[in-house]
């Protein structure tokens, strides 16, 4: 079990120095990585942004109940600000991404493997790890952290709708607070741990289709590993990151 | 012939798929200009064959030589490199269905020739209509009958001229009038371009009409090789059997099982009620 795991990592290590061996000439081709940031990123707006509507209203209405027992419920923007910049926002939106756009990446890959799309390139004598592979993971890693600022904005808008509009906190009170202790490196700490949730989930998605069985069984297969190991990859990777800032 | 008659030269190939075995001591040669068929039983490894040829799999043991190159010594830039002098057909066309017909056809070119637009439109509209399918340049490969996707492949796949064609069953699922166009485009681009072509088919009677030579597999070797008419000759059993589609004879219809009769009347003895 331990034997396979270490051999799966390495196998994913591997799979990642060939796909970013092939992300500079993707790169010669913006056409082919705008596309990816499009499907895996555009398409998934309306999902980041109702999601994180929803998360900075709870967190609104938890974070007033909380705060109000201290008396210090002035204090919800800073909270819900690093609360939604340095956490949820890079977690939540990675989570999203896996389940939304992940799935997508694997079962497209992985059925292009089943037909024969992916032999038929290599046989054109083009790589399909350049053509295929390359423009979804760099997709990825550029929409992920685009979509965790949309995810983080709303959601603090979300949070100012409850504890400002609802419970009456003073507007300049929330705005000012936030400001205050809101700096650059809860941003800079947000924004690195999007991006390496971006590439994990990116690469664990374009891997597993890559190397999914050529049957429908197989495809499935892979789509669910995707959902399953990028969900664990990110949270363990939230925590790694996290002690790392501290 | 010789070495540098051949374009594709198979010396003693043994390959297996885990335990199972596809080839044992295959020989066989590809002489340049000519269109030479494979044809065998469904599951000996025609298409395995192909693969091997490609470089797309290596084999165990022996040698398979493409244009007087070792495959299985070519590293990833010399095999692609070899690749684009080779053009092949899949069985299932292969076409890639994010892209328009027009664009299957146009990609090969794309990736690997710098042309101007309008020449790259004019080779690509020069292809679809030596298939017929000039008209469909718009369309998208979920748009296409399988036949259609077929032809579209094999558009795709002179795109680039190459110097050696490879079809896997090239005729599968066409009508009439569409096998006779493409039956006679493969006839010409041979004659004409000189391009040599290897036909992986079961069809006897069209293989029989267009192949200069012809290998039938069996039991992963070459059990009879020769031009059609002397393989309309050949008196193994095996041979004859193939040739005239008769599921009797030394080649095996079946997937080996157990005897039938027995397994019918395991299975009853199973279902029966027990005495006590």
């Amino acid at each position: 079990m331990a034997l396979s795991a270490l051999g799966k990592v390495g196998s994913i290590s591997l799979f990642l120095v060939r796909v970013l061996g092939q992300c500079l000439p993707a790169l010669a081709r913006p056409g082919l990585v705008i596309r990816q940031i499009y499907n895996a990123g555009a398409r998934s707006l309306v999902i980041i942004m109702l999601s994180g509507l929803f998360v900075g209203m709870v967190l609104g209405l938890q974070g007033y109940q909380l705060l109000a027992r201290f008396g210090s419920e002035s204090a919800l923007g800073m909270a819900a600000a690093l609360g939604m910049i340095k956490e949820l926002g890079p977690v939540l939106t990675a989570l999203l991404f896996a389940g939304r756009a992940g799935t997508s990446l694997c079962s497209e890959i992985g059925l292009m493997g089943a037909t024969d799309q992916l032999a038929a390139m290599e046989m054109m004598a083009v790589d399909p790890v350049r053509h295929v592979v390359a423009p979804r993971f760099l997709g990825g890693l550029i929409a992920v952290p685009l979509l965790a600022a949309i995810f983080s904005c709303i959601g603090i808008y979300g949070a100012q709708l409850i504890g400002v509009t609802m419970m009456r906190i003073e507007p300049g009170t929330f705005w000012s607070q936030m400001q205050s202790a809101v700096g650059l490196r809860d941003v800079n700490e947000g924004l690195i741990k999007s991006v390496v949730f971006g590439a994990a989930c990116s690469l664990i998605a374009v891997y597993e289709g890559y190397h999914a069985e050529p049957t429908a069984e197989g495809v499935g297969l892979a789509t669910t590993r995707t959902v399953v190991t990028s969900a664990v990859v990110v949270l363990l990777l939230d925590y790694m990151l996290t002690a790392a800032f501290l | 012939m010789t070495d540098d008659d051949a374009v594709v030269v198979l010396r003693d190939v043994q390959y297996a798929i885990g335990t199972r075995e596809i080839f044992n001591g295959l020989n066989l040669r590809v002489r340049r200009g000519s269109i030479t068929a494979v044809m065998g039983p469904s599951g000996t490894g025609k298409t395995t064959l192909l693969r091997l040829i490609m470089g797309q799999i290596l084999a165990r043991r022996g040698e398979v030589r493409v244009f007087g190159q070792q495959v299985a010594s070519l590293d990833r830039r010399a095999l692609y490199r070899l690749r684009q002098r080779v053009g092949m057909l899949f069985q299932n066309g292969a076409l890639l269905t994010d892209l328009s017909v027009f664009e299957n056809v146009a990609f090969p070119l794309r990736e690997h020739a710098d042309l101007p637009e309008a020449v790259l439109r004019e080779l690509v509209l020069m292809k679809l209509q030596a298939v017929g399918l000039r008209g469909a340049a718009d369309l998208m490969p979920a748009e296409l009958s399988g036949g259609m996707a077929r032809r579209v492949a094999l558009a795709r796949a002179i795109v680039m001229d190459p110097e050696l064609l490879i079809y896997d069953e090239p005729f599968v699922g066409l009508d009439p009038i569409s096998m006779g166009v493409i039956v006679r485009l493969i006839q010409s681009l041979n004659r004409l371009l000189g391009i040599t072509s290897i036909v992986v088919s079961h069809d006897v009677r069209i293989i029989s009409a267009m192949a200069d030579y012809s290998y039938l597999l069996s039991g992963g070797k070459v059990i009879a090789e020769g031009s059609p008419a002397e393989l309309c000759k050949e008196k193994s059993d095996a041979v004859q059997q193939f040739m005239s589609g008769t599921p009797d004879g030394p080649v095996p219809f079946h997937y080996p099982a157990p005897d039938y009769f027995e397994q019918l009347l395991a299975r009853t003895k199973a279902c029966a009620p027990s005495d006590s």
